[in-house]
């Protein structure tokens, strides 16, 4: 008897706890378990961004439609040193509009960036964290130098100009998961957070994981993108040793490309359990339905089309979508001759005949490579395709190349109402990373 | 001078690819002493450092850049003639 009685409390006050937020249920109230494999369905009910492009969403997608250039003269300290000198770099970025001395002190580039895009990100979607919802959702980002402006400025101090002595925050500003930190302490985020960094692939790899979370049930909403600020001197000498960067443009899918450009700035992307968005009458931007990845374990910079075809055949696959259904895809495109080329024969092998009737561009060629923010300023692309019905075009596209055979969108956006998509990321380390969706 | 900088390559060439300086000659491509694209950035990497030029080159378009990678030959003489116009 008593021992019903103690149970019987214990269930009382953990309802109790999970009314005033401090415990989260084990799955949220009214969400459907009942769809296929029991996994619940996940869209995208906010969007935000900072890049070259623009400071949010609007003039983000303004530019893909317009094949805009993002790509100019970078301008930092020591830039004369550099042999490369242009990438698409922020422009008119006064972090004291955003936030203050203290936040300036903390907040690294890429912190400051991840911040301000999810937060347009969270406004778009309605959401508030408050209570039970904050303990059923969490943030997961991809970056892949993290605080490297923080790195550079205090090697730079205590290397160059001999100093003695680093300001405090040091360590809490350059570490590679203080954007996810600071983003759920912002909104209250108390669920799973944390960073990944796979090189190319790490907003991939973070959107793709955010997604199997929601679907699986082990969160409601998650936050999800990412970031890079890259472009410091440290950052640009160091890929100038790999030689595969280009002097004056970038120019995916065209024979006479010479190479990657670097960018920087952020994507940071609202995804919410469908029922959930549903029940409080949320935009849907569009529902993620796929994601793969896949290993190539074969060559630390040079790309393998198996392993980039086995994610795109796995993400089409676990999305339960048939081959034809996929009428654009958002390229890796870096325009290096190695990966579009590669890019190129793993798409065409993964869609055989239905590789001739997709689209496939590199909106690089306008925002630059984010490296580990890249894909997610690549998802508004897809949103865009989606939600819009405008494709972004490839912009630099001068030549053709028999080894990039296919509709690459050359140099205009074209207007075709499309009704799934894949955006595909391969990095260095041949870690690939492939993402499915689909208009609602 | 000449002998210096072709030993001097070799030396640096032999290493990477792990042959003896000998099996590296003026004949040899890349392919065929077994260095690929990384081994051989890394090559031109350690042959600026060791005469203190700069070699331009971009992966992306070997073909197009003035520094001829076609064999051991036409490197040496394209370092050759970047040692010389350094000295200039």
């Amino acid at each position: 008897m008593s021992k019903t009685k103690s149970s019987g409390d214990a269930a009382g006050s953990t309802a109790a706890l999970v009314d005033a937020g401090v415990v989260a249920p084990a799955v949220s109230p009214g969400s459907d378990l009942s769809g296929r494999g029991g996994l619940r369905r996940v869209v995208i009910t906010g969007a935000g961004t900072i890049n070259a492009l623009g400071h949010d969403v609007a003039s983000t997608m303004e530019a893909f439609r317009e094949g805009r250039c993002g790509i100019t003269q970078l301008d930092f300290r020591d830039v004369e040193r550099l042999s490369i000198q242009i990438g698409a770099q922020v422009h008119d970025w006064t972090p004291e509009t955003y936030f203050n001395r203290q936040q300036i002190l903390l907040y690294d580039k890429f912190t400051q960036f991840t911040l301000l895009a999810a937060k347009q990100a969270v406004a778009g979607s309605g959401l508030h964290f408050e209570g039970a919802l904050g303990l059923r959702a969490g943030v997961i980002l991809g970056t892949a130098g993290g605080g490297l402006n923080t790195w550079d400025e205090n090697y730079r101090a205590v290397y160059e100009e001999g100093k003695n002595r680093v300001h405090p925050f040091v360590v809490p500003k350059l570490m590679n998961n203080a954007a996810a930190s600071h983003v759920s302490m912002e909104f209250g985020l108390r669920g799973p957070a944390f960073t990944v960094a796979t090189a190319c692939a790490s907003s991939n790899h973070a959107m793709g994981l955010a997604f199997q979370m929601v679907r699986a049930g082990a969160a409601d909403v998650m936050l999800s993108g990412g970031s890079e600020a890259m472009l410091c001197f440290g950052g640009v000498k160091a890929w100038e040793g790999l030689r595969v960067m280009s002097k004056d443009a970038c120019r995916p899918f065209s024979a006479n490309r010479n190479g990657m450009v670097q960018g920087e700035g952020a994507g940071v992307f609202v995804f919410e359990e469908y029922e959930h968005a549903k029940a409080r009458g949320a935009e849907i931007l569009a529902e993620v339905v796929g994601f793969a990845m896949s290993s190539d374990a074969q060559d630390i910079v040079m790309p393998s089309a198996q392993g980039a075809e086995r994610a795109i055949t796995g993400a089409i696959r676990d999305a339960g979508l048939n081959l034809d259904e996929i009428g654009y895809i958002n390229a890796h495109g870096t325009g290096t001759a190695a990966n579009d080329k590669t890019e190129c024969a793993a798409v065409a092998h993964a869609f055989g005949h239905h590789a001739d009737n997709l689209m496939m561009s590199s909106t690089k060629s306008m925002h630059g490579h984010l490296i580990g923010g890249t894909g997610a300023v690549e998802l508004l692309a897809c949103i865009m395709a989606l939600r819009d019905g405008v494709i972004a075009p490839t912009i630099g596209y001068q030549e053709p190349d028999p080894e990039c055979g296919l509709d690459v969108v050359p140099n205009e956006a074209r207007e075709v109402k499309v009704d799934a998509v894949l955006s595909n990321a391969f990095a260095f380390g041949g870690l690939n990373a492939v993402i499915a969706l689909r208009r609602v | 001078m000449t002998d210096d900088i072709r030993q001097r390559i070799r030396a640096i060439i032999a290493e990477q690819a792990m042959l003896e300086p000998e099996q590296v000659t003026d004949e040899a491509t890349p392919e065929d002493l077994g260095i690929d694209s990384l081994g051989l950035v890394e090559s031109i990497f350690a042959i600026e450092e060791e005469f203190d030029i700069s070699i331009p080159f971009n992966a992306n378009e070997p073909e197009k850049s003035d520094f001829d990678i076609s064999n051991m030959g036409t490197i040496i003489a394209a370092v050759e003639r970047l040692v010389a116009e350094k000295d200039g």
